[in-house]
């Protein structure tokens, strides 16, 4: 695969959010607004980058049967950097997107990608998975914020489009979150049958 | 790359311990790099609170801790040399639609509300989120200028002259609620617990310890 | 009457998979069929009030004394991991016939966000040791509420003809918006 093979792949083919399908709990619950999905996305990707990195370098020496707890720890360290970094110069944002900063931790792409990638390749190529896999996360979130607040209250990235009389309330809200991504999912889909 | 190193329990202990131990060194590394920053930040929001809730000048502010029945709310006095000129309260409530509710709430030295600001709340966005703007003057349910007095403020459906935000009483209600905790710091509210109005004599005092103790 | 608060909002007002978003992944994954729901929601149960006990300690008895708070996140998902692999171990030899029954689902906890998101929430939430084990366990009982009513309504949806683009990922989510819907209701009676 090419080195823009593997950036594209994450983008597009193997889409985290609308293909894999992982990674679902932070996707559902930040992207009340596009400002929350990008921020989300962002911190995700610097953890996906980071500890597919480090993995990548490491994966030679840990022992078959504590790969899992390795991984996790490393991931983990990364999240509580993401987190105390973001707390320093972000706190708003921080503040909005609270308790799901540290379960990026739990969060199956990043362990799945470390599993599934960076433990078989070498360094350069899991960085350009990390960036593949992150943009692709962090353009779906986006994509997802923006359509519910246009829904919900008329604007996207705080930038009113209509009058917030007109939203749709609901689309902000929790059952909102689950009906846009089924119909994003399903339009995905189609596409890619076609 | 690929080839799978054997499992003996040494080198698994001394892999997981060394990786921990690294992991841990790295995270404290940035800790100790973030703190002051953090705290910073922490303290700045608090400042700028303050400063927003308080509309006169003021020259230095000192704080205390003030028990309110089984809570404890944080007091700041704004002053001019020894002349208090107004006080800030950050006060809280759990009644949130989705709990905590953290705010800072101005009083000048009558008692009556001279702003407020919503340090933190978790309240569903496009609902009780408004409640950053909509008690304000250009909101739709201005406290501004209103005095919590011993009777507190209460949105209309529960007989107060409040507005609630539409759709979202339970925030409403959330909020009336932490900033009667804070009129109540100031000894003001006296409604819940049966003492004898003191109305805002306390805050014009000079003297701190005057601050009314309520009964619960 | 607080208990029965905390209880009865954790339940259904902020139900844990469709209000607070926590616990997706196995609400989507292992949602097909009615016993494999409530198999996970055993497990879940098991593992998150054990979880919390442990990581409520352990943030109060090293985390706190020692002022390493920022330590949280690592340690919290480390006690988990090893404590799932624990059960797993403890359960095979104590308990075969309950091992079948939930061993297949142990792994899966681990990724579980709700079980670290519970951990720290509590802490965060500054609860006593007896409210975080209360509302460990009502989130349990919440997911597993949750979790059941999702795979009857999907059990009767293969039944279903359902239009291409929709089947599988899609109409599944669909179908957990309406029932978020539904769970609104229970907003604001406590």
């Amino acid at each position: 695969m090419s080195k823009f093979g593997i950036i594209l792949n994450g983008l597009i083919k193997e889409n985290p959010t609308f293909v894999l399908v992982l990674g679902m709990c932070p996707t559902l619950a930040v992207t009340s607004s596009a400002t929350n999905g990008l921020g989300m996305g962002l911190a995700t990707t610097f953890v996906l980058i980071m500890s597919n990195l480090v993995i990548s370098l490491i994966a030679g020496f840990i022992p078959d049967k504590v790969r899992i707890p390795s991984f996790i720890v490393v991931i983990a360290a990364f999240v509580t950097i993401v987190q105390l970094l973001m707390q320093a110069y972000l706190p708003a944002l921080n503040d909005a997107l609270g308790l799901f900063i540290p379960l990026i931790v739990v969060n199956c792409i990043v362990l799945g990608r470390a599993e599934a990638f960076a433990c078989k390749n070498n360094a350069v190529d899991s960085i350009l998975d990390g960036i593949g896999m992150g943009l692709g996360f962090t353009f779906a979130l986006t994509l997802l914020g923006a359509i519910r607040e246009l829904l919900g209250s008329g604007k996207v990235f705080n930038m009113t489009i209509f009058p917030e009389e007109y939203g749709t309330l609901v689309f902000v809200l929790a059952p909102g979150a689950f009906i846009v991504l089924g119909y994003l999912i399903a339009i995905v889909n189609r596409i890619r049958k076609v | 790359m690929g080839k799978k190193v054997e499992s003996s329990f040494v080198n698994m202990v001394v892999v997981l311990f060394t990786i921990t131990l690294i992991a841990a060194a790295a995270v404290g590394y940035v800790f100790t790099l973030t703190e002051s920053t953090i705290a910073q930040a922490n303290a700045q929001k608090e400042s700028d609170a303050i400063k927003n809730v308080i509309p006169v000048e003021f020259a230095d502010i000192t704080s205390e801790k003030v028990a309110v029945g089984a809570d404890t709310v944080e007091v700041f006095y704004a002053k001019n040399g020894n002349q208090i000129v107004g006080t800030a309260v950050k006060s809280f409530t759990n009644s949130g639609f989705n709990g905590y509710i953290s705010i800072m709430v101005g009083f000048d030295t009558k008692g009556t509300i001279t702003g407020y600001s919503v340090l933190s709340q978790g309240e569903t966005p496009g609902l009780g989120s408004k409640m950053v703007d909509w008690f304000t003057e250009s909101g739709k349910g201005n406290i501004i200028g209103k005095n919590p007095g011993d009777k507190g403020i209460s949105v209309k459906k529960d007989g107060g002259e409040i507005d609630a935000i539409t759709a979202a009483t339970i925030s409403s209600r959330a909020f009336c609620d932490a900033v009667n905790r804070a009129a109540q710091a100031l000894g003001g509210v006296s409604a819940w617990s049966g003492a004898t109005p003191t109305n805002e004599q306390s805050v014009e005092s000079e003297n701190n310890e005057q601050v009314e103790p309520v009964k619960e | 009457m607080e208990y029965i608060l905390l209880f009865i909002a954790a339940v259904f007002v902020n139900n844990v998979v469709l209000s607070q978003f926590l616990g997706i992944c196995p609400f989507l994954g292992v949602s097909k069929k009615i016993s494999t729901a409530i198999g996970m929601t055993g497990a879940v149960t098991f593992v998150i009030i054990l979880a919390t006990i442990v990581t409520y300690l352990i943030q109060k008895s090293i985390l706190d004394p020692f002022n390493i708070g920022f330590m949280q996140t690592i340690v919290f998902i480390l006690v988990i991991a090893a404590l799932v692999q624990m059960v797993e171990i403890i359960l095979k030899k104590v308990s075969p016939s309950l091992y079948q029954a939930l061993g297949v689902f142990l792994p899966l906890i681990t990724t579980n966000c709700c079980v670290l998101g519970v951990a720290i929430q509590v802490i965060q939430k500054d609860f006593t040791l007896l409210e975080s084990v209360v509302y460990s366990g009502s989130i349990a009982i919440g997911f597993g509420l949750a979790l059941t009513l999702f795979a009857g309504i999907r059990e009767q949806l293969e039944l279903v003809r359902i239009p291409k683009g929709m089947q599988g990922t899609p109409i599944a989510l669909v179908v957990a918006g309406l029932l978020a819907l539904a769970f609104m209701g229970f907003q604001g009676i406590c």
